[in-house]
Parts: structure tokens; C-alpha cells; sequence
């Protein structure tokens, strides 16, 4: 026989305020539970959708990020050339060789900046199909014109297209802005590799990206890129290769989701304790009636914990409307892979808003299971009495 | 004071509730400590750094390399007394995950410029000059991975291909709180040799004669470079350390709002659990304020014991943090070297302490107060 739940929300309802400051306990917790995830999700996505599963990232031996590679003129060629590799109607490679530096560019409000500048080629917008430009034009070949990603542009003090951008000895026409789905290219600068290569870091690219003929044999054209004896390359999954940059901010970020909440976690159940054993001490003759009346002491224990549970419920259904609201929020720290700034934006997704509802209920059952079972164990005929 | 046995009682009589607000409020400002010694040893990281010293960089950005000759250009520059230079390796110890900084540089003048913040014995220091594949390794990374001297370590290169051995001469120690001991140098000739036709400085370090003439031999230096292919970025090792904290980004912001968060909600737990305590002594009050007791000391009666819970937990939580991280030697994996709670710190935390007690204390204290007897002794829970 179970007691009705009503029985416990009036409950709640007697004594509002500390209810409520229990609840506004537990909304707090989750609250920065979800954005903790939130954070670590964002710049999880922004590096993802940085990479397509259908390309490959070919880098020297041993470079752990882009910052680190170098392929020559000669060896970006040959593997641009090989039979892999898919081709656009007109029969060129869509292979994409590529220069990458991380620039220090005046900032908007003073200072300076890391930014990654790209040397591409025209094929970079067959290969890496998410790129738009939404303001302005491409550059122009053979210009000293750029194009700058919607999420660093405006951190940028001359980042407006139309403006000249100082770096590498040089002013450069900002062409245009471009978008590529929230990833880490928004906050890039590209420009032509021709026009940087020589500028920046001499006859040397720092990667070949290429789009495979046939996505499902990647292992293959990895194997016959990695044995290829003209030259010392690792071949990556474009997609795996830009979530592995993220590890070492990820797991800081996680570190400190883990951390934080947790001892914030401990505090709001030792919170919901003691609301809870108050609330069955103030209630004991009410619980002697209900066992009196034949309420099993197992009903008894489970309607208290379904009370605890309904308070940090209701917590965690607060938490989630007070972090709802700071998704999209954009932030930007130091890619470290990359030594350069990534903007990126706080993702609050239904599978992070189910976690922070399921982590308020984990702490109204543990902060009310000795409350409840204290409940189901009250001696009947002493506390009647 | 005569009075602090019924605070104490008051307190004993629900320990259970008194140890968890207490150790709520503990926890909270442990956490709350944390956080802000993340802020506060970034901060002293951008601030430990010398004024005397300066970075010469390249302009186009930090992984250029400048030439060679700028060496003997810049030792004739006036007011330098000493040059050094580094490149940053960048290598990996078995695993990504180990990460932890590791650079070559000219043993005998890195070693000279940086005597005021590490020491090692003079006999290691000898021995790691003159071999040429040693290296030094601070203590603290000694410790994690568990390095004996002598032993060879070999690092991954990503920047520098191939597998590079080093064999450990020399342990040395930071006299300065802010310089790193999660780190491995060995001799710049080694990557040199390696790569002749590509290898040069990443970095120079100026040695002034006297921290006054920083601006001039900046410009000065600059302006030598400036025209050539590589220009120069010149500053003072505190402004480069700085602008290296400026790259976490808003991590002050976040650390900042997450303790804000944090410390409020404790505050409602500690509040709660006053109020509760409060509520269940209405008639006890009613039966003070009959045998004579004034308002004024019941509200201080109940705010002694408010006060009690928080500072008690401040002492707690304060007292763990301040003691645990120099003893588990918490430095995030180098990024945060000398990571402490500062004495700042601390009186920020009790602050917040007594803001809680009279916070979690007054609606309770004052609802004491103003109760009047004969309400309290009719009042039925």
C-alpha cells in the first residue's frame, strides 16, 4: 500500500522557506554542474566539428599538432598526386596543402593576441566543406588579401572586412568573414599559401589535408601513406585528429567539473539531511499515524525518500532553467595544441540537462535515505503516546 | 562568556546537524580557497617575473626561431650583460597525458642567468655542462615519475623528430616560488646537431645591468632587427609571464563566479539549518524570555551559535586547504607552479565566514528576539 504523494508535497509545502533554500541548495549545484559540462562540451564540438571523418590529416612523424609538423613542397606533391586521394569534376586532387602559424595580432581594446593564420589553397573550400564566407568575398589569388573566421573577428582590432591587418611584415586586405559550423576554423585567419608560405615560414607546409576516394578505406591509405619510403608522415582520421587536440583543456575542464560539483554536491546533501531528519522529527506522530493505520514501514521509508527525491528534483529542474540561458554564450581561452586563442560557445544539450536532473535526484535519495529510514523504523506505540 | 556552555549545549543537542553545517560550511570554503589560489598563483606568476631579465621573441610569433648572430648583436647592445637562449622541445614522455615542459638551451649561460631561482650541487651543474646528452630535471618531476640521477630518460621530439635520450646529471631545486619544477633542459647543441640546416634559437634572454634601462635596450634592440627578416619582440620576463596568464582567458571570471556560487550555496544550507534549529526552540525561547533572559542576549545567544558553526567550518575547510596542497605538491601538471593559499586568501575566506553567521544567524536571532513569551509558550509544532 502505497501513501500518496500529495501527502508529501503538502508536506514541503508547511514549511516553504526551508523547502525552498533546500531546493535553491541543490539548483545551484546542478546549475554549475551544467555549465561545467556545458564548457567542456563546447570546446569538445568546436575541435570535432573541426574535422570531417572523410579526410585525412597528414602530418610529419612524430607532430602531435599542426604547430609541430612540416612537409616539403616536394612530399606535399607526391602525396597530393597518389591514387587515394578523391578528385573534384575538373580531375584535380582535393587535397589541401596547408601552412599554420599562430600569429601575435593587435587586438580589439589593446594588447595582443595568438591567432592561427592558414595558408590554403582554393581547394581547402572543396576539401573542408563546412566553410562559408557570410560577409565580404574570398581572397584573391595572388593578393595579400585574408579572410577571418566570425568567432576571432571581432576580438581583432582591425579584424572589419574592408580594414588591413598588420602581421608578418606585411598589411593584408581583410577580404572577407567566414563561418564553418562553430568550429576551431572560426577562430583562424586563411589566406592564400602562396602569399603566406613565404612570409611566414618558408618553402615548408605544416600539413596535407585530403579527401579519400573511398572514406572506408582509410586504413589502407594510411598504410600506403606511413610506408611510403620517400617520405616520414603519420596519416590521421581528420575528425580524430582535431578531438585529440583537445585532451590536455579537456581534461583540466573535466578535472574540474568533477571536483568542484562534487564538494559542492556533498555540501547541498548534507543540506537535504538535515531538512529531511528535521522534517521526520517534527512529523513523528504524524508517521506513528500513518503505521498506526497500516501503512507498512516500507511505504513509509519510500514516501520520505520521495520526498527528499521531489525537493532535489525540483532543485535540479531549477538549475537546468537558471544554466538553460548560458548556452551559446561565447568564450575563448588558449588552445594549447595550438598555442593560439579558440573561441568557442557553451553547449547546454538535452543529454547534459538529463545528467543534471539525474545528478539532483542521486542527491535527495542519499540525503534522504538514513532521514527516511529513520522515518520507517519510528516506534509506533512510544511516539503516539 | 559565562553563557557559552548553552550555546554549547544548543550545538550538542543535534550534532548530527551541527557536523554537517559545519562540515557544509567547510567543504565550501575549502573549495572556495582552491579557486582562488588558482587566481592568485597565476596572478604571482605574472608578477614573480624578473624585471632585470628580458625576452627577446620573434615579432611574427613565438614559433619562429631568430638567428644565430643575433647573439654576439645583442651581448654589444649597451646595458646587456649577459645573453642566453632556449628552444622549446615540446617532447613526450611515453604518453601524451605526461605532459610537462621540456627545452634545450646553452647549458653554462642558462645556468648563470637563472642561478638566483634554482640552485643544484655545484658538482652536478659541472657534470651536466660537460656531458653533452645529460639533462637537469627539477625535483618535482623527478618525484612523479619517480627519476633517479643518472638514469637515461627518452623523449619523443614532436617538433624534433625521432627519439631523443638524455641521461639525468644534475636535480635542481626553485628558490623562486613562480619558477617551474616540472621541467627537463638539456644542451641546445644536441637538437643543433641534429638539425643543423634548420635549428636556431627559439628565444633569447637578456641579462640588464640595471632593470631601469629595460625600456631603452627594448627599443634599442628592436629597432636593430626591424627592417631585417626578423624582427625582434622585446620585454620584460614579468610582462612576457603576464601575458602568458593573459592566455587562460577568462579563467578568473569563471573561477571567480563558480565561488560565488558555491559560497551562496552553502550560505542556504548553513541558513536552513539555523532557521530549523531556531523553530524547534520557539517554546525554550518562550521559557527564556520568562525566567528574565533579555532580547538582546537572546539574539546574541543565537548568533554566537551561528557564528560558532561557521567559523568552526572556516577553520576546518581553510585549515585542509592551506595544509593539503603543499604536501600532495598540487601544481596541475606544471602549469601552476608554487601553487599555495595565500594569507590573503585566508582572510578572505574568514570574511566570508563571519558574513555567513550573521547571514545563516540574523532572521533566526531576530525572530528570537522579538518573540514574545507568551506567543512562544502557546505555540504548539
Amino acid at each position: 500500500m502505497k501513501i500518496p504523494i500529495i501527502y508529501n508535497i503538502r508536506s514541503l509545502l508547511r514549511r516553504p522557506v526551508s523547502s525552498a533554500m533546500t531546493t535553491l541548495g541543490v539548483a545551484l549545484v546542478v546549475g554549475v554542474f551544467i555549465a561545467m559540462l556545458a564548457l567542456a562540451n563546447g570546446f569538445r564540438m568546436a575541435l570535432i566539428r573541426t574535422g570531417s571523418p572523410d579526410n585525412v590529416v597528414v602530418l610529419r612523424k612524430g607532430a602531435d599538432s599542426e604547430l609541430s609538423s612540416g612537409i616539403s613542397r616536394d612530399n606535399a606533391a607526391i602525396i597530393s598526386a597518389l591514387p587515394e586521394v578523391a578528385r573534384d569534376a575538373g580531375g584535380r586532387p582535393l587535397a589541401s596543402p596547408e601552412v599554420f602559424v599562430p600569429m601575435n595580432l593587435d587586438a580589439a581594446g589593446g594588447g595582443d593576441r595568438l591567432v592561427v593564420s592558414r595558408g590554403v589553397t582554393v581547394q581547402a573550400f572543396q576539401v573542408r566543406h563546412n566553410v562559408r564566407i557570410v560577409a565580404g568575398r574570398v581572397f584573391a589569388p595572388g593578393r595579400d588579401e585574408v579572410i577571418i573566421g566570425t568567432a576571432i573577428a571581432p576580438l581583432l582590432a582591425h579584424g572589419a572586412v574592408g580594414d588591413t591587418i598588420h602581421f608578418a611584415g606585411r598589411g593584408w586586405l581583410v577580404a572577407g568573414h567566414f563561418s564553418s559550423g562553430g568550429s576551431a576554423f572560426e577562430s583562424e585567419i586563411w589566406g592564400e599559401n602562396e602569399q603566406l608560405m613565404p612570409a611566414l615560414r618558408g618553402q615548408v607546409f605544416q600539413v596535407v589535408v585530403l579527401r579519400l576516394a573511398n572514406a572506408a578505406r582509410f586504413d589502407a591509405a594510411k598504410e600506403t601513406l606511413e610506408k611510403d619510403p620517400r617520405f616520414q608522415v603519420d596519416a590521421r582520421r581528420e575528425s580524430e585528429f582535431y578531438a585529440s587536440q583537445s585532451i590536455l583543456l579537456r581534461q583540466i575542464l573535466n578535472f574540474l567539473a568533477v571536483f568542484i560539483t562534487g564538494i559542492m554536491a556533498i555540501g547541498a546533501v548534507f543540506g537535504a539531511v538535515n531538512t529531511m531528519y528535521a522534517a521526520v522529527a517534527s512529523r513523528t506522530d504524524e508517521i506513528a499515524v500513518l503505521l498506526t493505520l497500516g501503512f507498512p514501514p516500507r511505504s513509509v521509508l519510500a514516501s520520505f525518500l520521495a520526498e527528499a527525491a521531489f525537493l532535489a528534483l525540483a532543485g535540479g529542474l531549477v538549475g537546468c532553467l537558471v544554466a538553460i540561458p548560458i548556452n551559446g554564450i561565447v568564450t575563448s581561452t588558449t588552445n594549447w595544441s595550438s598555442f593560439s586563442q579558440l573561441a568557442f560557445q557553451f553547449m547546454v544539450t538535452p543529454a547534459i540537462l538529463v545528467q543534471g536532473v539525474v545528478f539532483s535526484l542521486v542527491m535527495g535519495v542519499l540525503g534522504g535515505y538514513f532521514p527516511a529510514r529513520r522515518a520507517a523504523r519510528i516506534p509506533v506505540v512510544q511516539a503516539i503516546r | 562568556m559565562k553563557f557559552f556552555p548553552l550555546v554549547w549545549a544548543n550545538l550538542l543537542r543535534h550534532k548530527r546537524r551541527t557536523v554537517l553545517t559545519t562540515a557544509s560550511v567547510a567543504l565550501a570554503l575549502f573549495l572556495f580557497a582552491s579557486l582562488r589560489s588558482v587566481i592568485t598563483t597565476l596572478d604571482a606568476g605574472a608578477q614573480v617575473g624578473s624585471e632585470s631579465r628580458m625576452i627577446v621573441q620573434s615579432a611574427k610569433a613565438i614559433v619562429f626561431f631568430l638567428p644565430m648572430s643575433y647573439r654576439e648583436r645583442l651581448q654589444a647592445v649597451p646595458g646587456v650583460q649577459a645573453v642566453t637562449w632556449a628552444d622549446w622541445f615540446g617532447g613526450v614522455y611515453q604518453d601524451p597525458k605526461n605532459f610537462f615542459a621540456s627545452f634545450a638551451a646553452d647549458p653554462e649561460s642558462y645556468l648563470d642567468m637563472y642561478k638566483s631561482d634554482m640552485t643544484m650541487p655545484a658538482e652536478q651543474r659541472a657534470e651536466f655542462i660537460k656531458e653533452r646528452t645529460a639533462c637537469i630535471v627539477g625535483q618535482h618531476l623527478m618525484d612523479k615519475f619517480g627519476w633517479r640521477l643518472g638514469q637515461d630518460v627518452t623523449l619523443r621530439g614532436t617538433i624534433f623528430q625521432g627519439d631523443w635520450t638524455f641521461t639525468i646529471r644534475g636535480v635542481y631545486r626553485a628558490t623562486n616560488k613562480a619558477f617551474s619544477e616540472d621541467a627537463l633542459m638539456f644542451h641546445y647543441d644536441m637538437v643543433y646537431e641534429r638539425y643543423p640546416r634548420w635549428v636556431e634559437p627559439g628565444w633569447y634572454v637578456i641579462q640588464l645591468k640595471d632593470p631601469s634601462l629595460a625600456s631603452q635596450v627594448a627599443a634599442a634592440v628592436d629597432s636593430m632587427f626591424k627592417n631585417s627578416s626578423d624582427p625582434t619582440k622585446t620585454g620584460t620576463e614579468r610582462a612576457f609571464n603576464a601575458s602568458f596568464a593573459t592566455m587562460w582567458g577568462n579563467v578568473s571570471f569563471l573561477m571567480n563566479s563558480i565561488g560565488m556560487a558555491v559560497v551562496f550555496a552553502i550560505l542556504l544550507v548553513a541558513a536552513n539549518s539555523m532557521m530549523l534549529s531556531a523553530r524547534e526552540r520557539i517554546s525554550e525561547v518562550g521559557v527564556l524570555k520568562t525566567v528574565g533572559f533579555q532580547d538582546r542576549l537572546l539574539f546574541a545567544l543565537v548568533m554566537a551559535e551561528a557564528s560558532t558553526i561557521a567559523l568552526g567550518g572556516a577553520v576546518v575547510g581553510l585549515g585542509a586547504a592551506k595544509g593539503l596542497y603543499p604536501v600532495i605538491g598540487f601544481t596541475a601538471m606544471g602549469f601552476l607552479p608554487g601553487f599555495d593559499v595565500t594569507v590573503g586568501t585566508l582572510a578572505f575566506g574568514f570574511g566570508i565566514a563571519v558574513l555567513l553567521a550573521l547571514a545563516s544567524g540574523l532572521v533566526p536571532a531576530m525572530s528570537a528576539a522579538r518573540l514574545s513569551a507568551v506567543q512562544a509558550l502557546r505555540h504548539v509544532e
